[in-house]
């Protein structure tokens, strides 16, 4: 690691007036930023720890849905009686994150906001149409994502809390990476009503909605309703695990049994 | 009554609550006044010629004491790293043995080689300041695999290696071989890789060098599996230390699989640069550099083919290897695909007739050496994947082929074909005691039930055979070993009756700090507390050859036998003098010395206390003290043996295999500790299932460099990719040339797991007419073997 200057800020407010520093970093629970530092892959000048301000912190019930705080750690989330009651399908899923070590240190507002083209949260936040509350606006979870590793973020714009709605019914269903563990095809089924959301993470440089699977989803919410149906692909990830035609087999593979877990 | 701590009882690790607790100590874990910190400058490239090398910025950074390069090694006429072994090719050439600096000279061979080393107050400046030695480099073409490597007009890695051949060497009676080809009714045949692996010991490596101006003392702490071998070879050949000043520490160590055996660069550069910069200097190894560094493990390309009569019986083996050694030559490597493979290729099987060649290669990739198994796995893998592909040929019951063709216990004691003896075995038993742990028979109706489920179910035999308890020093140096590899042990009674070992065997996982305390204390009928083991320091230890090749307990422990039958003999004598008997009067039992037919005794303690204060003490015939030493040089190798039988369920959707249910039965001669036992079939079973199912070692092919450099992409088997085991073994046929009747256990779990594993996997995708595939099986692979496979069969519809 280079040297860095480390703070601590105990409001939002001070993390806000930070960051502005030429070169200084948000931590979250630096379970990606941490070995970035130790391999000497970046050299910010300080480190704002976000972990001691109240503001980012909890689970609470809103508008039906959840509001969770972007400082709350995947254990947290996995745990909470709260979110295993109005949301179970974002408790499972954050309890297959990583490894144990992982879902103690990690944060959702970290997750999201490296938008690790093969990380869990961005499909539950696209298809749980979420919203991204910031120290400054609102951003729609179809907004936030807009890249690998890209958001919608400006510079030094802070993660507050993320907005989650209530699914009639929801599952995630992840194909690991063995090694890694983190998705190499992870898809996120959600059906509010009539309307049915199919969120994809791993696959691609970003999280996606299969729409046509959607529509298929829409008129008969069965698994067998994606027979014949499967992604297209080109311009999917390809690495020494998976190849992009075998990820778009598993997009098929886990969207049914997404939908078998939701019931 | 029996000792409750000694030989046979499930003793639990004594070592464990220090290690448990954070309180080993390991190499990084020392601290010295005054200490400096060591960071390697290493190659990005896999071939390049070093131009030039500027560390004039590097030399002005903060904290920077020192910036040393391979020109400051030749100037002090530092030699190069030596080989332990030498292997002869057909025509009777010696193999080639390039240069291998500890700090590259005009050239680097590898990615990671080390060109420089910066040596600061901390190891964050040495770091920073590495960052800003600049290596002229002058890119050449690289060869990153084997077969690469024999391909007409590759690059040369060394200049003097022409087609990048070490050496090109065989086994076994062609002739013979030939003929009983030309006669077959059947031959079974297979084209197989045994790919590389990275060992990923837990801790990773390290060294200090500590140099004392006022003696002119050395002192080496390294993380190393053999103090005493790593002294030699460092002492004689790189540095020109004479042992009596010299010595090499290895204080815990965090696991080895074999990567931790040889003497490496980083540990003559520590040690000359201590006394070059008068301070102590420590490097530690990061993880990225143990991938890029440790040497690495396997790496075969083979062709074998089996020949056989109308009825399956084996008539000849035929086998051809290509054995990848990296860019230089390690320690052991050139023994490990000829000496501890080739000649393991009879396995369990009377095959009366079996030729095999090895052809090692020259790459530029991290040397290839010993990792678990060494040579053993590559030879298991490739006789039971053939053998599966005879029991196809023939239409045979896979059990019932390797029953057919095993070596009979009565044949015992058996000569191989490939210069082994096998001393005792009784492999039917093996299978017979595994069959009912699987319930064989109810296997085709798990079969079905998985096939209802839209699953593939598969199961997979393995039967194995090492040697291990390496070596007998006159067949080893026949072979070509430049040692001898005997092992020494002292027994050292103080005069209130406890004992310190000294033991020339090194525990990095073992437990021998239990295991051989047992058997002291079960000799002497005294507490397991009163022992010590200590091991690892040349300065307390006489000599040692390491631990590796699961030869601690088979010769270490046989050392121990030797010093302890010393240490009765002596003290019989005192004994007899004390009670006023003749010695030939003296029964001895358990530490007790009794005058025969009466109640007159002492115990071990008495005669320790009057050995050290010999007032009443035959002093004309004897010398006070109780302290003996010995030398045990094995009369064999030892032979463990063994039939693991591994269950796979496949899910043709994802191509992810499951292991359902792995037994392993083993028959290791004598147990003296069936817990540790258990745990070192454990952890070498998952090794084993790693390889078959996770890990893979790769290089780019034309740029040398590697791919899976981290954990992010080397996929190391965790606890629950695998099943609970079954666990069992037999001790009737102790090993019939040692004085504890053991095999050593060390290793079996890995030489048999991949090869029951993957000939589970095969049988599952049998039904797709698959016959083999390479390792590891991943999802991926699985999946596209399915999909490839034409015509499907009809599964249950989805
Ligand atoms: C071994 C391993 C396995 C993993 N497996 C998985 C997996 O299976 N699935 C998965 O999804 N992830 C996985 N991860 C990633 C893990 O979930 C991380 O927690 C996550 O990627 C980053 O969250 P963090 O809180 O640790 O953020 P940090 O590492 O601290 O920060 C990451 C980035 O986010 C920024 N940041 C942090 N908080 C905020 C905020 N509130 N507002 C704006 N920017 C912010 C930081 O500046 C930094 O750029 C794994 C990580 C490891 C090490």
């Amino acid at each position: 690691m280079y040297a860095f200057t480390y703070q601590r800020p105990t409001t939002l407010a001070d993390a806000a007036a930070a960051i502005q520093a030429e070169d200084a970093k948000l931590l979250g629970g630096g379970q990606t930023l941490l070995p970035t530092l130790k391999q000497r892959f970046a050299r910010p000048t300080d480190l704002i720890d976000l972990g001691a301000i109240p503001e980012l912190k909890g689970i609470r019930e809103a508008d039906g849905g959840l509001e969770i705080g972007a400082f709350t750690r995947h254990a947290e989330v996995a745990h909470s009686d709260l979110v295993k009651r109005v949301i179970p399908s974002l408790a499972s899923l954050a309890e297959g994150i990583g490894d144990r070590q992982v879902r103690n240190m990690g944060t959702m507002g970290g997750s999201i906001a490296n938008a690790d083209p093969s990380a869990d949260y961005p499909s539950a936040v696209v298809a749980l149409k979420a919203t991204v509350t910031t120290d400054r606006r609102t951003i729609t979870g179809d907004d936030f994502f807009t890249g690998m590793f890209e958001t919608a973020l400006e510079p030094g714009e802070i993660v507050k809390s993320v907005r989650f709605s209530r699914p009639d019914k929801a599952a995630y269903a992840k194909f690991r990476n063995p090694a890694s563990r983190y998705a190499i095809v992870g898809v996120f089924v959600a059906r509010f009503g009539a309307e049915v959301r199919v969120a994809v993470t791993g696959a691609a440089g970003s999280v996606f909605r299969a729409e046509a699977f959607e529509t298929a989803l829409a008129a008969d919410f069965r698994a067998e309703a994606l027979n014949g149906l499967s992604v297209e692909a080109d311009g999917l990830n390809a690495d020494i695990h998976a190849s992009a035609d075998y990820r778009a087999h598993l997009v098929t593979v886990m969207a049914k049994r997404a939908v078998e877990a939701a019931g | 009554m029996a000792n409750p701590n000694g030989i046979g009882a499930s003793v639990r690790r004594r070592e464990d609550q220090r290690f448990l607790t954070g309180r080993g100590n390991y190499t990084d874990d020392f601290k010295r006044l005054n200490m400096t910190h060591a960071v390697h400058v290493r190659s990005p490239y896999a071939h390049a010629r070093i131009m030039g090398i500027d560390f004039t910025d590097a030399l002005a950074m903060p904290g920077v004491v020192a910036v040393l390069t391979g020109a400051d090694m030749e100037a002090d006429k530092v030699g190069s790293l030596p080989c332990g072994w030498q292997i002869h090719s057909k025509d009777g050439s010696p193999m080639k043995e390039p240069p291998h600096y500890p700090l590259a000279r005009d050239r680097v061979r590898y990615v990671g080689d080390a060109v420089a080393v910066v040596i600061a107050e901390t190891r964050e400046q040495a770091r920073d300041a590495a960052e800003m030695v600049v290596v002229d480099y002058e890119e050449m073409p690289a060869v990153g695999s084997s077969t690469r490597a024999i391909a007409g007009g590759a690059p040369l890695v060394h200049d003097d290696a022409p087609d990048n051949v070490c050496y090109d060497w065989h086994l076994g009676d062609k002739a013979a071989v030939d003929a009983a080809f030309a006669n077959a009714a059947h031959v079974a045949k297979i084209d197989l890789v045994n790919q590389r692996l990275v060992p990923n010991a837990m801790e990773p490596r390290a060294a200090m060098g500590e140099y004392d101006q006022s003696t002119g003392e050395y002192t080496l702490t390294t993380t190393s599996q053999n103090p005493h071998v790593t002294r030699l070879l460092m002492g004689a050949f790189v540095l020109g230390i004479p042992e009596h000043k010299l010595r090499v520490v290895a204080p815990d160590v965090g696991g080895g699989f074999g990567s931790k055996i040889f003497h490496y660069g980083e540990e003559a550069v520590v040690t000359w640069a201590a006394r070059k910069v008068g301070r102590p200097v420590k490097w530690t190894a990061d993880r990225s550099e143990s991938f890029l560094t440790d040497a690495h493990g396997r790496d075969h390309v083979s062709h074998a083919e089996l020949a056989m009569d109308a009825d399956g019986n084996f008539l000849a083996l035929r086998v051809s290897t290509l054995a990848n050694l990296g860019a230089y030559l390690s320690t052991f490597a050139p023994s490990i695909p000829t000496y501890l493979y080739a000649t393991l290729l009879a396995g369990q099987y009377k095959t009366p007739a079996i030729y095999a060649e090895v052809k090692a290669v020259f790459t530029n990739t991290s040397p290839v050496d010993a990792y678990r198994g060494a040579g053993r796995p590559e030879a298991c893998y490739l006789i039971e994947r053939l053998v599966d592909v005879a029991a196809g040929v023939m239409g045979m019951d896979k059990t019932e082929i390797r029953r057919r063709n095993f070596v009979p216990k009565e044949a015992m004691p058996y000569q191989t074909p490939v210069a082994l003896q096998y001393d005792t075995g009784d492999f039917a038993k093996n299978l017979d005691i595994a069959l009912p742990l699987v319930d064989y028979p109810g296997f085709q109706q798990r079969r079905a039930e998985s096939k209802a489920r839209g699953k593939l179910r598969g199961i997979g035999f393995a039967t194995y055979i090492e040697a291990c308890g390496i070596a007998p020093s006159n067949v080893a140096g026949a072979l070509g070993a430049r040692a001898g590899l005997y092992e020494c042990a002292e027994v050292r009674f103080h005069p209130t009756g406890s004992v310190t070992v000294f033991t020339g065997s090194h525990s990095h996982g073992q437990g021998h700090e239990t295991t051989f305390a047992q058997i002291v204390a079960d000799r002497f009928g005294i507490p397991i507390e009163n022992v010590e083991i200590v091991h690892g320091d040349t300065n307390k230890i006489p000599f040692g050859m390491g631990t590796y090749g699961s030869r601690s307990l088979a010769v270490g422990g046989s050392a121990l036998v030797k010093a302890m039958d010393k240490v009765e003999r002596k003290a019989k004598k005192i004994a007899a003098h004390m009670l006023e008997a003749a010695e030939t009067d003296i029964e001895v039992k358990e530490g007790r010395f009794t005058v025969a037919g009466t109640d007159k005794s002492l115990g071990i303690g008495d005669i320790a206390l009057q050995a050290y204060v010999p007032h009443n003490f035959p002093l004309d015939e004897l010398e006070p003290g109780l302290d003996e030493q010995a030398f045990y040089d094995p009369k064999n190798f030892t032979y463990p043996n063994g039939c693991h039988v591994c269950e796979v369920e496949i899910d043709p959707d994802t191509g992810v295999t499951t292991i359902v249910s792995f037994a392993a039965v083993d028959d290791f001669g004598n147990v003296i500790n069936p817990l540790i036992v258990e745990g070192q079939v454990h952890g070498g079973l998952v090794q084993g299932i790693g390889q078959a199912l996770y890990e893979n070692c790769v290089y780019d092919e034309e740029s040398g460099q590697l791919v899976t450099g981290s954990y992010m992409d080397y996929c190391m088997p965790r606890a629950d990719d695998v099943p609970s085991f079954t666990v069992r073994y037999h001790e009737d046929q102790p090993c019939t040339h040692n004085p504890l009747g053991v095999k050593g256990c060390g290793e079996a779990g890995t030489i048999g797991a991949a090869a029951a594993v993957m000939n589970a996997v095969v049988d599952a995708l049998s039904e797709y007419g698959v016959t083999h595939m390479d390792m590891p099986a991943t999802p991926e692979k699985v999946w596209r073997t399915i999909r490839d496979a034409a015509p499907a069969p009809a599964m249950a519809a989805e």
